[in-house]
């Protein structure tokens, strides 16, 4: 399943549609970064309330799907633009990770 | 092939810039045809140690160097310096401030990705002089 249609189903705001040719493969739950960037793995969604350039930067380099941002919290304009420039996937939502969790297991079959 | 070289100098003052040496290597990689997973080693200890030049020095340079065989990553800054290197490479040491804990840093997980994720990994340091940290992924 794509981020977006993802996003379509559970419905999630989609601030940024990224590389809409990516598959969702996996999740991993985070705000502490440094773990984000030691567990996480290419193509997971990358779940958390972290809305910083910084959770944005973490996404490239740690290659995940998209960025999906919990609890009603938002990025800045800063971030949402970089997001733009490196391709990334943020989806907004006001469900907590958890439910963001189930969902996703949900759709991975876990 | 002969070695490439990129130079990046990291401002320690600028949060929001931070990531951005390893962004750019990471393109630089991808575009050369390097296998992905060193290029997500590379970016991953490179991005850890990037962001400490800036949470707990004042930035600094950072040299990396791409060899047919091996990927040589220098950092360097004149920072407060590390006391107890084998102390802060142990998993959830940090000396982070609450400012930065709050941005989701902090977890004193970063030098040990970085060891993780690289084949070589040595610590210079010299408390009120600075730090310099070497790194080497292989490229099988
Ligand atoms: N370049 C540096 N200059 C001075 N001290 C450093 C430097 N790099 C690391 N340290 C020290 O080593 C500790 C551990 O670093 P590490 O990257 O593992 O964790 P952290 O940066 O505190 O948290 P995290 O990386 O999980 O966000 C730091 O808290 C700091 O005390
Ligand atoms: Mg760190």
């Amino acid at each position: 399943m794509t981020p977006i249609e993802f996003a379509q189903k559970y419905n999630l705001t989609v601030v940024t549609p990224g590389d809409c040719s990516r598959e969702i493969k996996g999740a991993y739950c985070g705000d502490l970064l440094s773990w984000v960037m030691g567990r996480a793995k290419e193509d997971d969604a990358f779940v958390t309330v972290m809305a910083n350039i910084n959770t944005i930067a973490v996404a490239v380099l740690a290659d995940v799907a998209c960025v999906i941002l919990c609890e009603g919290a938002h990025f800045d304009e800063m971030s949402i633009a970089r997001a733009q420039q490196q391709e990334v996937c943020i989806l907004e939502t006001d469900a907590p990770s958890f439910t963001v969790a189930l969902w996703l297991g949900r759709e991975l079959g876990l | 092939m002969s070695a490439l070289k990129w130079t990046y100098e990291v401002d320690g003052t600028d949060f929001t810039r931070a990531g951005e040496a390893s962004s750019n290597v990471k393109k630089k990689l991808r575009a050369l045809g390097v296998p992905s997973d060193v290029i997500r080693k590379v970016s991953i200890a490179l991005y850890e140690g990037e962001i400490n030049m800036v949470i707990h020095a004042n930035g600094g340079v950072i040299d990396v160097e791409m060899s047919p065989d091996r990927i040589d990553m220098v950092l360097k800054d004149t920072g407060k310096g590390i006391p107890d290197i084998e102390k802060a490479m142990q998993a959830g040491y940090s000396t982070a401030a609450d400012e930065v804990r709050s941005l989701g840093f902090g977890a004193g997980m970063g030098l040990p990705n970085m060891k993780k994720n690289t084949d070589e990994m040595r610590i210079e340091s010299t408390v009120g002089v600075g730090t310099t940290v070497y790194m080497t992924v292989y490229i099988s």
